[in-house]
């Protein structure tokens, strides 16, 4: 499975679990426009390091912090290279 | 009131009919009686008179009647857990003072710079002993201090024995036990009722399986009995807990929730099951009799009644007799505010006309500035009739701070744990605020147990 479909199944999945409509997911969507908190993202975060083995947001140096879906799917892809 | 009558343990004993009374362990079981005129302390205890006496014996009986022997002839007693590392010997025996010794494992190289080292164990030997007592000693129990030394924590058989009432007079021998060790608050509490209310006591050995204590009780008719609600969660687990059938269960040390005692009840329908608050510092507060989880919001309003309390900042207070006269040594800060109550660190949430306890305030998880009580999450996990127990703890997250997960030990088979998980997610999510809810349920055949008889809690756990 892609990156890209793992991010996008976990977003998902959490907003089914944690009861959230979730809006239509493009690249230039703005996470917080997504329909999911910070809590969401953060159990996001969390199911990624399980699935993926990695965790951009601890191990990123000096990374900006994604502000869009593409960007959080990019931040991940590129940790993973 | 305190109990300024006592003037000495063996004095409180022996004042009372002796005969059929016994004190069992793993390995040994001695009669009071015998105690009249015999000594488990070789070499006898009067060259202990007022002398500041550590007891640090591996056996539980050994250690209670030292206890029985020296009270009103040490000047001061500590107790020393046997699973307590021996290290830590050299810090205590600087800070209390200690100038004796009592011990069935060390040797006098192990004792360093304290002169006497009394050697003790069974059989008990003939002696003529003098207890008159001289003095009223103090018993200094060891807490787990924050640094990683142990805290002394100072009482006085009075304050110890606030709480026993001795005024009603048993029909029929009281034998207890207790899955405590005698050396921490919550099994001395237990060794105290049975000696001081005329009964008898059967106490685990050091490395006894939980069954085979659980046998061994049941054949000494054990009648009373006490533990943690992890003690009972995993002796429930044993084929043997059918063996014993007690008049009364006791409950203290950990939030107690309502899944246990109905456990307990239907497993034990002839005893009367009782929670009680208490903790080292604090004493002895209050018990519970009704059968449900948490207080009655009456019990901070009585007066009368010798312990008060009261609720500041969300956390339960006590000032009472039963309290500890302060903490020995210069490494502790104070022990009580200005008006005398100790703040116990316990938090409680009302519902309704009940209080419940819902945490340490040192074990809250922060999930983004939400605040958890890994308690209150368990009792909810707890509630599903296929779990057997459940630890609540923190994992880390880069954007919140910390998120909640769950170890699960479940009853069921493991074809069933998916469905588990769902339903446990689903009482969660019905019972709980959203940042409550476990992101994740591991299922384990077991959860760690210390020796105190609670839940081995991880400060902070770095990962999954």
């Amino acid at each position: 499975m892609s990156i890209r479909s793992e991010v996008i199944t976990q977003f998902e999945q959490v907003a089914r679990e944690q009861d959230r409509s979730l809006a239509p997911l493009a690249d230039r969507l703005e996470l917080l426009d997504s329909g999911l908190d910070s809590l969401c993202l953060a159990i996001i975060v969390a199911r990624l390091e399980d699935s993926l083995g990695i965790d951009p947001f601890t191990t990123a140096q000096d990374a900006v912090f994604p502000v869009t879906v593409g960007e959080f799917i990019g931040f991940y892809e590129n940790a993973a290279k | 009131m305190p109990r300024n009558d006592l003037k000495s343990l063996w004095d409180a004993i022996s004042a009372g009919k002796l005969s059929s009374r016994f004190v069992a362990g793993h390995h040994a079981t001695v009669a009071l009686s015998d105690l009249a005129a015999a000594s488990c302390l070789l070499g006898g205890s009067e060259q202990l008179r007022d002398r500041s006496v550590l007891i640090a014996t591996k056996d539980q009986v050994t250690a209670a009647l030292a206890l029985i022997e020296l009270d009103g002839i040490a000047r001061r007693l500590i107790l020393y857990p046997h699973d307590l590392p021996i290290e830590h010997i050299r810090f205590i025996v600087a800070s209390a003072r200690v100038d004796a010794i009592v011990s069935d494992r060390m040797s006098p190289e192990d004792s360093g710079a304290v002169g006497t080292l009394i050697s003790c164990g069974f059989p008990v030997q003939p002696a003529q002993c003098d207890r008159t007592p001289g003095c009223a000693t103090e018993w200094v129990l060891l807490t787990s201090g924050t640094t990683g030394r142990p805290k002394m924590v100072a009482h006085t058989l009075s304050s110890l024995a606030g709480a026993i009432d001795v005024s009603a007079p048993q029909a029929h021998p009281v034998v207890w036990s207790t899955f405590y060790d005698i050396r921490r608050y919550g099994g001395l509490q237990i060794f105290l009722r049975a000696m001081l209310s005329g009964g008898s006591l059967v106490l685990p050995g050091a490395a006894e399986p939980a069954a085979d204590f659980l046998i061994r009780a049941a054949a000494l008719g054990v009648t009373h009995i006490s533990g943690t609600p992890s003690h009972w969660r995993r002796a429930l687990m044993s084929q043997s807990a059918q063996q014993i059938d007690p008049q009364y269960v006791r409950l203290s040390g950990e939030i107690v929730d309502q899944p246990i005692l109905d456990h307990l009840r239907s497993f034990y329908p002839r005893a009367k099951i009782v929670h009680a608050f208490a903790s080292t510092e604090a004493g002895v507060a209050f018990d519970v009799r009704d059968g449900l989880a948490g207080f009655p919001a009456s019990v901070l309003e009585r007066t009368g009644d010798s312990v008060e309390m009261k609720i500041e900042e969300g956390s339960l207070r006590i000032r009472s007799p039963r309290t500890s006269a302060g903490y020995i040594g210069h490494q502790s800060g104070g022990l009580t505010d200005p008006d005398g109550f100790i703040d116990t660190g316990d938090m409680l949430e009302r519902r309704g006309d009940r209080y419940y306890f819902v945490g340490r305030r040192d074990g809250i998880i922060n999930v983004g500035g939400l605040k958890v009580h890994p308690e209150e999450v368990e009792s909810v996990i707890n509630r599903h009739p296929e779990v057997r127990m459940s630890l609540v703890r923190a994992r880390r997250s880069p954007l919140t701070g910390a998120l909640v997960v769950a170890d699960v030990v479940p009853k069921t088979a493991p074809e069933r744990l998916s469905d588990l998980e769902a339903e446990i997610l689903r009482l969660c999510r019905e019972g709980l605020a959203q940042h409550k809810v476990p992101v994740a349920i591991r299922f384990v055949s077991n959860l760690q147990v210390a020796e105190t008889g609670k839940l081995v809690r991880q400060p902070c756990v770095m990962s999954s």
